[in-house]
């Protein structure tokens, strides 16, 4: 029942969902993080920001390391190409994530100001770098990587790290710091009470949310114009994973030829737009549940975007159209994915299921008062 | 390709995972220890174990963040500097990675949250709950690298497809149950116990000695010289030189580890110190136990632990056969219809890997000249001096580890915890041991295994990416900067905790009298 075509698109779907994933839980450590220096000003400010994502964010940061694993697993040719292929850029998003853990728990071992504001502008940057770095990786995935696969398939890269920086992967990495900010915002009006610092996080987030609206549709605008990749002839989706045995073509606008053949696939950009605008309307009447809705919902539906956009392409090349990595050619065999698709259907609802009891037990506004009088917070 | 890219790789690699290794297995031994600490505070309820638990959780605390941090490297690294060995061994050795993030890091993370910040929102009972789930998160996770890593070490359960040009699942119940991993697993955890109670003793036998914090002191030296002497009897009983005579090239190492040039007569002697000279191949002044090595190895008395020299000649022939697979590979690329080609491929496809080795000399394995194939053979040989020292050292300071503990179990059974100063000086002077021990251990799996990165299937040299030696230099200096730093103030913290004590520290911000009560739901 489950062959080799259905197991792939699974996989294909599953990767978008650990991306989702990923983007809204840790996404919103990331742009709480990035937030801390400017809505929080006094050190207890700060304790209370850090201490709305300090019981959770470990466990959020998992869908980052998973996501890791699972591309290993399921696409390996995806995570051999990419990673080495972005060597400087991953090394930086693992310099400043790194940052995180020990900026979380340090900060609060010694009371000297200097100390704290130190780790304080750790944090910022393990917030702001990888948000900035995830959104380039994901511009540099719709215009293509340069990279070539030889006989053996090794992957050979001849771009340059700043070559990875051009206009349109730039205007995506903004975009998924607006992004991510916004959704941070949307957390801290959840979790902190009334005051100055959500306030400042309502103000700072209808600023991002608005920028990631307008940077959405330039975006859009510009994916029209850049070119995409299509597969030509004769498609085996149940094929051996070998790129060189598909033959593909680049094409402006090529990217957009799914909403044509597939107009349904529109529900995900307009998500992304409606979640957005119903995250600022949120936010500006200060509905805190109603913005990390709208935030959740745009963030779910921007990433759909480049899915939809995108497929059957993971990660096309833009040297040797030959080499592109797409659903039918990349994935583990057959028998890996069936097995690891095993393991995600027994361990995922588990997973998900701990997670909501901590959150539960965490729930709550988190107070200057409560942060003041517990050894046990940040 | 660039040789020296995959030299630098391996210098990454290994600064990497040895330093992410100095506080995982702390993490490992101290979770479980917390566990117990915390039971008998459940069960008797007395506030002075309330008090032990809370100090030790914060010495974990610390120690687990950098854990956390430096796993990230490690999960991302085999795509950004073995981008070959990713391509070529993903589909199966992606899978435990995966498994290790959705059954082991999501329970410890998750859970790790709730104990530090849990205490006061959870029952008793509810906390211990959430104690045990890290614990039991944190030992999940290293069965299911170890269980990545003992496919490194002995690939059981894939074949190689030359359609998609790598290896591929056959069999994941044998991978599941690799014998070298369930060996690996065991000995990792163990000598993780020790690791955290040789710090637990030793912290306490410093408070014993300065008359501080008595009543903490001898509960957790206590409870450290249980835990110690079960895992240090555990470390070393179960040692995974048992796994060593499973294939060739465990053969290898075990040669290698004992300096073994040639094949002896059943039982073999164990070699106790000696000076392996690489270049004459032998050992000169050796010290011998008769009949030990071969009743450890094989576990008989007429097992034969196989001689280097042999073990090289086998290698030769396995080279040759490997050639055979290469070229019915190239021309299976050429046409993969072609049946003459696959019948060669499949009978000789076990050998394949062999023939990569000759890559080093010659770009085409099948023009290998015989002295070349001579030489890709000898190159299965490891570092021996540097296989044979590290794992005496490591040795020695098991049996060193057993009786430290033996003779805290006895003091402590005695009630006897402060009455022995020389001893307890010996448990302070002892805690950098566990940390030498298990780097050497690292050193003996991993460089005994080269030069395969994936024993017998893929060398090394071939499994790295496509850098520039400019990239790799960056990372290089990169890590070892924020690494350096990060030690530096990780060592400071833990020093200045236990100088601290564990009195509560209300100090950081005191409560104004009166403050009112947060509202927070009560624990589920």
């Amino acid at each position: 029942m489950f062959d080799y075509e259905l197991l792939r698109l699974i996989w294909w779907a599953l990767l978008g969902v650990l991306l989702i994933g990923f983007a809204l839980t840790d996404g919103f450590d990331l742009g709480t993080a990035t937030l801390l220096p400017f809505v929080a000003r006094t050190d207890a400010e700060r304790r209370m920001v850090i201490n709305t994502v300090g019981p959770t964010w470990e466990g959020n940061q998992v869908w980052f390391i998973l996501g890791g694993g699972a591309i290993f697993a399921a696409w390996p040719f995806v995570y051999a190409v990419s990673f080495s292929g972005f060597y400087l850029a991953m090394f930086l998003v693992l310099a400043a994530l790194i940052l995180r853990p020990v900026g979380f728990k340090y900060r609060s071992k010694k009371p000297d100001p200097k100390w704290r504001s130190r780790w304080d502008w750790a944090l910022f940057v393990g917030g702001l770098v990888p948000a900035l770095v995830f959104g380039v990786a994901v511009g540099n995935a719709l215009s293509g990587a340069p990279f070539r696969l030889d006989g053996d398939l090794r992957a050979t890269y001849e771009g340059a790290f700043l070559g990875l920086f051009t206009p349109f992967t730039l205007l995506a990495g903004l975009m998924s710091v607006a992004m991510l900010v916004l959704h941070g915002a949307a957390w801290l009006a959840i979790k902190t009470e009334h005051g100055p610092v959500q306030a400042r996080a309502r103000a700072y987030g209808f600023g991002a949310g608005t920028l990631a609206l307008f940077l959405f549709a330039i975006g859009g605008l510009m994916v029209a114009e850049m070119p995409g990749w299509r597969i030509v002839g004769v498609i085996d989706p149940a094929g051996p994973s070998n790129p060189l045995r598909t033959t593909t073509e680049m094409v402006s606008g090529a990217w957009l030829g799914n909403y044509q053949a597939h107009p349904w696939m529109l529900l995900a950009p307009a998500l992304g737009f409606l979640g957005m605008a119903m995250a600022l309307v949120g936010i500006y009447r200060e509905r805190g549940g109603l913005a990390f809705t709208g935030s959740s919902l745009g963030a779910a539906g921007i990433i759909a975007s480049v899915g939809c956009s995108m497929f059957p392409f993971i990660l096309p090349s833009s040297i040797d159209a030959h080499s592109s990595l797409t659903v039918w050619n990349a994935s583990s065999s057959e028998r890996t994915l069936r097995i690891m698709l095993l393991v995600t259907v027994v361990f995922l609802p588990i997973v998900l299921a701990y997670t909501a009891w901590a959150y539960r037990i965490m729930f709550g506004r988190v107070t200057a008062d409560a942060v003041a009088a517990s050894p046990d917070f940040y | 390709m660039d040789p020296g890219v995959a030299d630098l790789s391996r210098l990454q690699f290994a600064l990497t995972a040895l330093y992410h290794f100095l506080f995982v297995p702390l993490t490992l031994g101290l979770s479980f220890m917390l566990v117990i600490m915390e039971s008998v505070y459940v069960m008797t309820g007395r506030a002075a174990w309330r008090q032990v638990t809370r100090f030790w959780g914060k010495i974990f605390g610390i120690n687990f963040v950098l854990g956390v941090a430096t796993g990230l490297t490690m999960e991302f690294q085999f795509g950004t500097n073995w981008s070959y060995f990713s391509h070529y061994v993903g589909d199966i050795f992606g899978a435990p990675l995966a498994i290790e993030g959705l059954m082991a890091f999501f329970l410890e993370a998750t859970f790790v949250g709730l104990m530090f910040f849990g205490w006061d929102r959870l029952s008793r009972l509810g906390h211990l709950f959430v104690t045990f789930m890290v614990a039991l998160g944190t030992n999940l996770s290293a069965l299911w690298i170890l269980i990545a890593n003992g496919w490194m070490q002995n690939p059981v359960g894939s074949d190689f497809n030359p359609e998609t040009m790598r290896m591929e699942v056959s069999d994941f119940g044998a991978v599941l149950f690799n014998p070298v991993a369930q060996a690996k697993f065991v000995h990792t955890v163990s000598a993780g116990y020790v690791m955290a109670a040789v710090l637990v003793l030793g912290v306490s036998a410093f408070w014993l000695l300065k008359g501080r914090w008595t009543a903490v002191a001898r509960r957790s030296m206590t409870v450290a010289a249980a835990f110690g002497l079960a895992g240090s009897l555990s470390v070393v009983v179960l040692g995974d030189e048992s796994g060593y005579a499973l294939t060739d090239n465990q053969k290898m190492k075990l040669a290698a580890i004992e300096a073994a040039w040639h094949t002896e007569a059943a039982p073999a002697g164990l070699t106790l110190f000696g000076m392996p000279d690489s270049v004459a191949q032998t050992t000169r002044y050796s010290v011998q136990i008769p009949w030990v090595l071969g009743m450890i190895a094989t576990r008989s008395l007429d097992g034969t632990v196989t001689g280097m020299s042999e073990l090289v000649l086998q290698a030769q022939e396995r080279i040759a056969s490997g050639q055979v697979a290469y070229q019915a590979v190239e021309r299976l690329k050429a046409d993969p219809k072609d049946t003459a080609a696959r019948a060669a491929f499949e009978q000789h496809k076990r050998d394949l890997g062999y023939a990569l080795l000759l890559k080093r000399y010659v770009a085409d394995p099948a023009q290998a000249t015989p002295e070349i194939v001579k030489r890709a053979a000898w190159d299965t040989v490891p570092n021996v001096p540097l296989m044979f020292w590290s794992f005496r050292i490591m040795a020695l300071i098991g049996f060193l580890m057993i009786a430290l503990f033996a003779g805290a179990f006895v003091i402590a059974s005695l009630r006897r915890h402060d009455q022995y100063r020389p001893f307890l000086w010996a448990a302070v002077a002892a805690i950098p041991l566990p940390w030498i021990a298990a780097e050497l251990g690292w050193v003996v799996a991993e460089l005994g295994r080269q030069p395969w990165a994936i024993e017998g299937v893929l060398p090394t040299f071939l499994a790295s990416s496509s850098l520039s030696r400019a990239a790799l230099w960056t990372t290089i200096a990169g890590f070892t900067l924020i690494y350096g730093a990060l030690a530096v103030i990780e060592v400071r913290l833990i020093l200045a905790t236990i100088k601290h004590g564990p009195d509560e520290d209300e100090a950081q911000a005191p409560a104004p009298v009166g403050a009112p009560i947060p509202a927070q739901p009560l624990a589920a």
